[in-house]
């Protein structure tokens, strides 16, 4: 096999999508943001559901003294495994095939999607079930079997509900964070045919009308699709981890297992999985333990799906592999740590961000996947959706740097408007400023200019009204008078003599 | 000691009641206090907005401004910020050798090996925490994102505070929560920022006091302006400007209403 390292090329937008593209939103942050900031539900429902997972993570993360090491391993092994890519895909593929698993390779979400439809037309079948997985979200697989006359169920309680509400996912692990169990009930008595008709908004009443639905189509069911958590390259072996069983059904009862996992998801041996177990279930829903934690290793005759097929996907991850510093963001294990301390995810939800991965790993890991087009790519403002604050990274069980990584993309997103001819607003005024502030003489010169801002806000003492682009500051805060002696001067004129 | 200043840029022309707070500090515990004046800025505002080529001449400036402290002129660089320090600790080098600048790289964190954040500099360095304040105010103390997770300052500004005759410190709820400035970003991302400024101010109130105090001009710009246009009845200052107050000349509360009033 090869694994392309070369120069990104960038992957344009799809102008004639059926569906909408899962990693690219149809505006860019700042506007989508400002409808959801408006939507009182969801900031109700998100502050109550990041504060309390927060919460929950810190307690769990604060009972194991080595967290630190733990995480310094697993950052370890992830660069390991990013340096080594290529060797250990070939013996993933190697020790999969010996256990009676088949492999597929699939570039981009277009040639995975093909390789899954196919896979599945060829079992005769019309439904699959599915288990809840990013790589399938990134994909638009669902869309993709639709189009093929197929029907992906989504067996994961929450992504069942953004299913059957024509919803998009707004968190990694918990997609319906955004909706209550007044809109659940309602989706499930409109969407669900065996819903029972006194359906109360009561949490266990809807989980149980959830899992009879389930349970008919578990047992029906003679395909399922599944992602990946892990893959272990000298076994083979590939796991799950969930909480609800529901993985578990998927992965077991089915005669077909279809599994489409991002290249990047591979560890080097079983011993690895011992970090991991400890981070992942800490990190993303603050368990000491995980729930239902399902590995299986190509075909076991007699027990369990008797065809497995791994699908390998790529999707824009040599890309960001390539870039030494981007490809960090590579080591996410998609425990959504991130998103659940992030002040800005908090305020927004997911869905503004356009991307099945949002929050601050989204920011950085979505417009690497799919490269931005300049300045009017809704992605291309991504890297900006953060204030750096550093929440992220604090508790990255991998220590993804995701403000360095911002940063840096920040400057890739600069560098490549450089090529504009006309120059917009910011880049004049960066420059601008970057003369002015390399040189004293220029800067107390400017200072100077302060004295106007003085004037402006006169006997008030405060600035509350000012022209575009300070606009955008004194629609909610005021500025203070500038002083009327800057330090500088001060200093001169106390200090002059220590000059 | 001999402590070069390094007043930055917001400090300078903005909000010169913090360095010359920690002026008054440092010279009250005995030490010499100089300004390099050919300083301006660290170069954080372009790094972190993603102008990199922009920000290479703002820090090799300011690196050249501060590397006598190589030479043993000064003992040691302060600033009174924690995202200034944070920037030259953790980002000048990086834009340094982004373009190739090896030698800049190297005596950037060499100058960034002597600059302490004021805190840093008074409870690590100088080893004290009663600096001899008097501020008979009730005050709530938001640590900033950069001093918190870059700087890692942990309780030093609290010790500090702590020791203050007269304060009434409260405690902010939610304190280590962004309040949403994030430099370029309040204006990229005005409306979330203003979520988060929102939510900052609310915590602020419930604590009842008349004064919220940080290391960072620039955040409690941005608090202070959103704490100024509701009239919410609370003022900003640095928290420089509590440790310097004495009883002779701690101010009246009405003198610093609006932000600045240097005394």
């Amino acid at each position: 096999m090869t694994t392309f390292l070369g120069v990104p090329l960038h992957r344009k937008p799809a102008p004639e999508l059926s569906h909408p593209d899962p990693l690219r939103g149809s505006e860019s942050f700042p506007r989508a943001a400002r409808h959801e900031l408006a939507n009182t539900q969801l900031r109700a429902n998100l502050a109550h559901a990041t504060a309390t997972i927060r919460a929950k993570r810190a307690q769990v993360v604060a009972e194991v003294p080595e967290w630190e090491a733990l995480r310094d391993a697993g950052s370890a092994i992830k660069a390991d495994v990013m340096v080594r890519l290529p060797e250990l895909l070939a013996q993933l593929e190697d020790s999969v095939t010996a256990r009676g698993g088949v492999v597929h390779w699939a570039r981009d979400a277009d040639e995975a999607n093909r390789i899954v439809t196919e896979l599945v037309q060829a079992t005769g079948e019309k439904e699959v079930i599915k288990v809840k997985s990013m790589a399938t979200q990134e994909i638009g697989l669902n869309e993709a079997l639709e189009d093929a006359g197929i029907a992906a169920l989504e067996t994961d309680l929450a992504e069942l509900i953004v299913q059957l509400g024509h919803d998009k996912p707004s968190h990694i692990l918990v997609p319906a964070i955004h909706r209550n169990r007044a809109e659940i009930r309602e989706i499930f008595l409109r969407e669900m045919a065996d819903a029972p008709a006194d359906l109360t908004d009561e949490p266990r009443v809807l989980a149980m009308a959830a899992r009879a639905h389930l349970r008919r189509k578990f047992l029906q069911s003679k395909v399922a699709i599944s992602g990946a958590n892990f893959a272990i390259a000298d076994t083979g072996t590939l796991a799950v981890v969930e909480s609800e069983g529901n993985g578990r059904m998927c992965l077991t009862l089915p005669e077909t297992l279809i599994t489409v996992m991002g290249i990047e998801k591979l560890l080097p041996t079983w011993q690895d999985l011992e970090v991991f177990m400890q981070l992942l279930p800490r990190s993303s829903t603050g368990e000491r333990m995980n729930p239902y934690t399902s590995m299986w290793t190509g075909v076991t005759p007699g027990d369990g799906p008797q065809q497995f097929h791994l699908v390998l996907l790529d999707n824009g991850r040599t890309r960001a592999l390539a870039d030494e510093v981007g490809r960090a963001a590579l080591h996410c294990i998609r425990c959504s740590a991130c998103l659940n301390v992030c002040p800005v995810y908090e305020r927004t939800g997911g869905h503004a961000y356009g991307s099945v991965y949002p929050g601050p790993i989204g920011a950085v890991l979505t417009p690497q996947l799919t490269g931005t087009t300049g300045h009017g790519d809704p992605n291309a403002s991504l890297p900006y959706a953060s204030t750096l604050c550093g929440a992220c990274y604090e508790v990255c069980p991998v220590k993804i740097d995701i403000p360095s990584l911002l940063v840096m993309l920040r400057a890739r997103m600069v560098d490549e408007d450089r090529s504009r001819r006309i120059p917009d607003g910011w880049s004049a005024a960066m420059k601008a400023a970057s003369w002015v502030m390399s040189d004293a003489g220029r800067f107390a010169a400017a200072e100077k200019l302060t004295g106007v801002g003085r004037l402006v806000a006169g006997k008030k003492g405060r600035i509350s009204s000012l022209p575009f682009p300070a606009s955008k500051w004194t629609a909610a805060r005021d500025l203070p008078a500038p002083p009327a002696e800057t330090f500088r001067t001060w200093w001169a004129r106390e200090r002059g003599d220590q000059l | 000691m001999r402590i070069a200043l390094f007043a930055t840029c917001i400090g300078d022309s903005l909000f010169p009641q913090a360095p010359r707070a920690t002026v008054r500090v440092l010279e009250r515990l005995g030490h010499r206090v100089l300004f390099p004046v050919d300083q301006v800025c660290c170069g954080q505002m372009h790094i972190n907005t993603g102008y990199l080529a922009e920000a290479l001449p703002v820090v090799r400036e300011h690196v050249r401004t501060f590397s006598p402290v190589l030479t043993g002129e000064w003992d040691a660089i302060v600033a009174p910020s924690g995202s200034c320090t944070g920037s030259i600790r953790h980002q000048q080098a990086m834009v340094a050798r982004r373009y190739g600048d090896e030698a800049l790289a190297d005596d950037a964190q060499a100058v960034a090996s002597h600059t302490y954040e004021l805190s840093e500099l008074l409870v690590d360095v100088l080893g004290v925490t009663d600096v001899g304040a008097y501020f008979p105010h009730r005050v709530t103390y938001h640590p900033t994102c950069h001093s918190l997770r870059m700087l890692h300052v942990g309780d030093k500004p609290l010790r500090l505070l702590r020791e203050v005759e007269g304060i009434q410190l409260t405690e902010l709820p939610n304190a280590e929560s962004c309040c949403g400035f994030g430099g370029t970003f309040a204006l990229k991302n005005a409306d979330t920022s203003t979520a988060m400024l929102a939510d900052k101010m609310a915590a602020v109130k419930t604590t009842g006091a008349e004064v919220l105090t940080a290391g960072d001009y620039s955040c409690l710009m941005h608090i202070g302006g959103g704490l100024s246009r509701t009239r919410a009845g609370v003022r900003t200052m640095h928290l420089a400007e509590i440790l310097a107050a004495e009883k002779s000349t701690a101010p009246a509360a009405s003198d610093a209403a609006v932000g600045q009033a240097v005394r």
